[in-house]
């Protein structure tokens, strides 16, 4: 369970987030939609504590992330945009390094790792090293390497991007099986079919604030247009720039 | 807290060992790039000191045949009297060029000023702007200056005069260094070859724990783990530490060999380099391990990219060496106040241990305990830095 109230938050002059608030409740997908530089990434960086918001607050499971940010991150599993891995360790060595720094007992890890590795089918690479891996192969075990702790709320930040048809498409049922197990999943993208076909509340931003936050047939109906695509565009022209 | 920090470095261990650049830096560049240069030079010095004495010189004589007797004396003093070029434009022509290095001539007159017992003109053609050459004219003119004075002592006893008048003076030259003691200056470069080492070791490490992981988008799902930022660092640095360990190691060890391969003896020198030494040197650099590996992963924080943060610490490699020219310019001897000062007050100590003069206790402490301070504070502040928002670039 997430929740975001009033988050403001300003990089030197400029102004990236003037009040963002949403909840994203769990066993739901919510997807953050909204062009390019509309404040998605400095929103999901926030939630998963490597930045501070200026003001406002946001918790996730109840621990806000600026007071309680280690509890934050322990319910949390972060896939940030671009994600790189170790190249000199396999895909298995790098999961099994962020498992053993989210504190699971050494016996158990390997366990772990095992499961995660068949939830995301990455068995066939699982023993290369990562150099030289395509974007769809280190996405999928930047993704293992999040999700290893188990954890009850998954934001993932664009994390489609670079992958083919059939990556997608994987990535896609397993972000249907995490809301399956009750999980909060919060991801942003910028492809409005993507999130339709997916999420059952859409957050859209522009200008650093919400343009709305609704069902895709609410926002439907909300904006009066019945393509989704032009539903999007009359959204965020709703927001007003500075 | 330990497990976290231990795993950090487990990490960071075995993925520098399987990177080839870093492993080369560290046991290969730092260690051997030392013992290499310092052979070379001391292998130049010796060449050099050698080639007064036991080199023949080939040197030309213009009208060797009007002073005999000369000619004699210098081939005793191992010098080879060989083809002049033809006439005195020749020669001097010759000696700007650089075709010889040296050339003397013997006028025709020589012999009758001789035998009048006037002073007879011999003619030393030489280039003293040229430093090779200059030192081997300088070699004929001290012949010749010995061979006037030989001459000189005869001519005044053949007039009943005792040849001490034309010594007034008796010098007597009295050098107190001892062997191990003139070592001390050679070998002064000796100890900055030990930090350099020691901060190659570790350079990349500390790139890596900023700089590289940001590059490599690593950065930013590790910070996101539920891992406090203290922890991280500290992991990284203590993997640094090791690496930089290791190369200190090595390098003192392929130091210790290298100087058994060198004719040190030849130069007058007996380095107290034993392994009773070595074992001592490491002890008392290590301190600087941290120190330098703090300010590496500082400076490597602040830079953008990996490239950037390689220059950045190129600088870092050569800030070390400013204290130590500073003294060694000045000729200051070791004092209480320059213990205080990070790589200065190893290198002094080191250049006690190594011309075997008694390492003074006090100093060694205020050594250790400042540097170690200094590491400490540096580390904290990485750690405080490692925690800021602009860390993700």
């Amino acid at each position: 369970m997430i929740k975001v109230e009033g988050i403001h938050k300003s990089f030197g002059d400029v102004r990236a987030l003037r009040g963002i608030s949403f909840d994203a409740p769990d066993g739901k997908v919510t997807g953050l939609l909204g062009p390019n530089g509309a404040g998605k990434s400095t929103t999901l960086r926030i939630l998963y504590t490597v930045l501070r918001p200026d003001e406002g607050s946001a918790s996730i499971d109840g621990n806000n992330v600026v007071e309680s940010s280690l509890d934050a991150r322990r319910c949390t599993g972060a896939l940030p945009h671009g994600a790189g891995l170790y190249p000199h360790l396999t895909a298995r060595e790098n999961i099994a390094y962020f498992a053993s720094l989210c504190g699971i007992e050494r016996n158990n890890i390997e366990e772990r790792v095992d499961s995660i590795v068949d939830l995301l089918e990455i068995r066939d690479f699982a023993d290369r090293r990562t150099k030289g891996f395509s974007q769809g192969q280190r996405t999928k075990v930047a993704l293992a390497r999040a999700l290893v702790h188990d954890p009850q709320n998954v934001i993932l930040d664009e994390p489609s991007n670079g992958l083919d048809v059939m990556a997608t498409r994987s990535l896609r049922e397993l972000i249907l099986k995490l809301k399956d197990t009750g999980r909060c999943v919060l991801f942003s993208s910028h492809v409005m079919q993507e999130v339709a076909a997916l999420c059952d509340d859409i957050v859209i931003i522009a200008d650093g604030q919400v343009a709305i936050d609704d069902s895709a047939d609410g926002i439907r109906e909300q904006t009066g247009c019945d393509d989704l695509e032009d539903a999007f565009v009359a959204a965020i022209q709703t927001v007003k720039p500075e | 807290m330990i497990k976290t920090v231990f795993t950090v470095f487990a990490k960071e261990v075995i993925d520098n060992i399987r990177d080839r650049r870093t492993l080369a830096s560290a046991l290969l560049m730092g260690p051997l790039f030392g013992p290499l240069l310092f052979a070379f030079v001391i292998n130049l010095s010796i060449e050099r000191s050698l080639s007064d004495v036991e080199i023949t010189l080939q040197l030309p004589v213009i009208g060797a045949q009007h002073a005999p007797n000369l000619v004699r004396y210098l081939q005793s003093r191992n010098m080879e009297i060989v083809d002049a070029p033809e006439g005195r434009e020749a020669a001097i022509e010759g000696v700007r060029t650089g075709v010889y290095d040296v050339v003397v001539i013997i006028p025709e007159a020589y012999g009758e000023q001789m035998a009048d017992a006037m002073p007879a003109k011999v003619e030393l053609i030489s280039d003293r702007a040229n430093t090779t050459a200059d030192r081997e004219a300088r070699r004929v003119r001290k012949v010749l200056y010995a061979y006037s004075q030989e001459l000189a002592a005869i001519r005044l006893s053949a007039r009943g005069v005792s040849a001490l008048v034309l010594r007034p003076l008796n010098i007597d030259d009295i050098d107190v260094s001892t062997p191990s003691g003139r070592s001390g200056i050679l070998l002064g470069m000796m100890s900055y070859f030990f930090i350099f080492a020691m901060l190659m070791g570790g350079m990349y490490l500390a790139i890596d724990t900023t700089a590289g992981e940001r590059e490599r988008g690593s950065l930013e799902p590790l910070l996101a783990l539920p891992v406090t930022r203290d922890r991280l660092i500290l992991g990284k640095i203590i993997a640094t530490c090791l690496f930089m360990a290791l190369s200190l190691m090595l390098s003192l060890v392929s130091f210790f060999f290298a100087l058994k391969f060198m004719p040190l003896q030849q130069l007058g020198m007996t380095p107290n380099f034993g392994p009773d030494v070595v074992v001592a040197a490491f002890f008392l650099l290590s301190p600087f391990i941290l120190l330098g590996a703090a300010v590496m992963t500082l400076v490597a924080s602040f830079t953008k990219s990996y490239k950037e943060a390689q220059t950045w610490l190129s600088v870092v490699l050569l800030a070390p060496t400013l204290p130590i020219l500073v003294v060694s310019l000045l000729t200051l001897r070791p004092r209480l106040e320059f213990m205080f000062v990070p790589s200065l007050s190893q290198h002094l100590l080191l250049i006690d241990m190594v011309k075997n003069e008694p390492v003074n206790v006090q100093h060694v402490a205020i050594s250790v305990t400042s540097t170690l301070i200094l590491g400490a504070l540096l580390t904290w502040l990485c750690a405080r830095l490692y925690r800021r928002e602009g860390l993700l670039g």
